[in-house]
């Protein structure tokens, strides 16, 4: 009977890969889609406190950052390890502070800027009186909405 | 004559998508950014300074924190973990306590005239507290007045206050006005 094939090798068939691209189109789709842009280098070392009462920034474009904690590693030599703030990509100082925030008012229009939000990213074993000279700071240049960055917590009593 | 175009070499295709992948996944971070909001109080002119706003005592909840992380409220030491509750009871002073905040009737949308209580709520801060606990205090009194506003919602609508609409959720906040008022720092025993 020819209807069997005796002998013959069988070849297993290759992979297909017309399918690959179209995988990581969608991997890449997701990552766009769920993530965002990181702002700056950090270069200091920031564990946010967690708590439950939180809300989501709204308009990230008027929101402007201020970091404060420790020195990275590879940074203490220079800048010791006393809390340090950081505008922008450098370390700065409080009095920097005053000219942070108008050179952030200078690139918004003028209607927007009673809406911006400066956001407190800071350690949570930061001492209160460098928050509290850097708040005194943000008052006087009268940026009031500001956001004690968080993480999400939760409620472990009732 | 129609001549056939010749087809598109697709085989790269997976290796452009591939950079770009990595290209966002490499500057790309995923946290989204929350926490809690909090207006500064307006810059004060210095001539008015020690014009302070007199409040009578008992309509002020005073927290401090000390620069060992410790609380005292209303001249008593209590644990973290008592102060949602107690924040609570002294917001809505449900007993009409002579020593817990007054009421005011107010006209109030959906809900008629209803006692307001004048409540204040008072954080004062050593420069030596950490911030984590002091985000901690700020978040169980913002939470003693989220579940205040929730229980009315509840009651009022059978819905939680984030599910209400704008106007309800404005009488309810109306009802229960978030005022943590923190006072201006004073500089006690120097820095540390």
């Amino acid at each position: 009977m020819g209807k069997f094939r005796e002998g013959g090798k069988k070849e297993v068939p290759a992979i297909s890969t017309s399918s690959l691209p179209d995988v990581v189109y969608m991997l890449l789709f997701f990552f766009m889609v769920s993530t965002t842009m990181k702002e700056v280098d950090l270069k200091v070392d920031i564990k946010a406190p967690m708590a439950t009462e939180i809300k989501k920034l709204e308009k990230k474009s008027l929101v402007s950052y201020i970091y404060i904690g420790k020195p990275k590693q590879k940074f203490a030599k220079a800048y010791g390890t006393e809390p340090r703030i950081q505008l922008n990509d450098q370390f700065s100082n409080i009095s920097d502070i005053a000219d942070y925030i108008e050179a952030e008012r200078q690139q918004k229009d003028e209607k927007e800027v009673p809406l911006m939000t400066t956001s407190l990213k800071v350690d949570e074993n930061t001492k209160m009186g460098i928050i509290t000279d850097v708040k005194q700071e943000l008052r006087k240049v009268s940026a009031l909405k500001i956001n004690y960055s968080t993480k999400k917590g939760i409620r472990n009593d009732n | 004559m129609a001549r056939k175009t010749p087809d598109i070499p697709s085989s790269s295709l997976a290796d452009t998508a591939f950079m770009m992948l990595i290209f966002f996944l490499v500057s790309t971070t995923m946290d989204t950014d929350a926490g809690l909001s909090r207006m500064l109080p307006p810059p004060v002119p210095p001539q008015d300074v020690n014009d302070d706003v007199k409040i009578k005592e008992r309509n002020v909840y005073v927290v401090l924190i000390n620069k060992n992380d410790q609380l005292m409220v209303e001249g008593e030491p209590m644990h973290i973990s008592d102060l949602k509750n107690k924040a609570k009871e002294f917001i809505a002073n449900p007993a009409d306590d002579p020593t817990l905040p007054e009421k005011d009737i107010k006209e109030v949308a959906f809900f008629g005239n209803y006692p307001i209580s004048k409540q204040v709520i008072s954080l004062q801060n050593d420069r030596g507290t950490s911030y984590g606990v002091y985000v901690k205090v700020q978040d169980e009194l913002a939470a003693a007045y989220g579940e205040l506003r929730n229980e009315l919602a509840q009651k009022k609508w059978g819905k939680r206050y984030d599910d209400l609409d704008k106007e309800q959720q404005e009488a309810v906040r109306a009802i229960y006005p978030q005022r943590i008022s923190e006072a201006e720092p004073k500089n006690y025993g120097g820095k540390k």
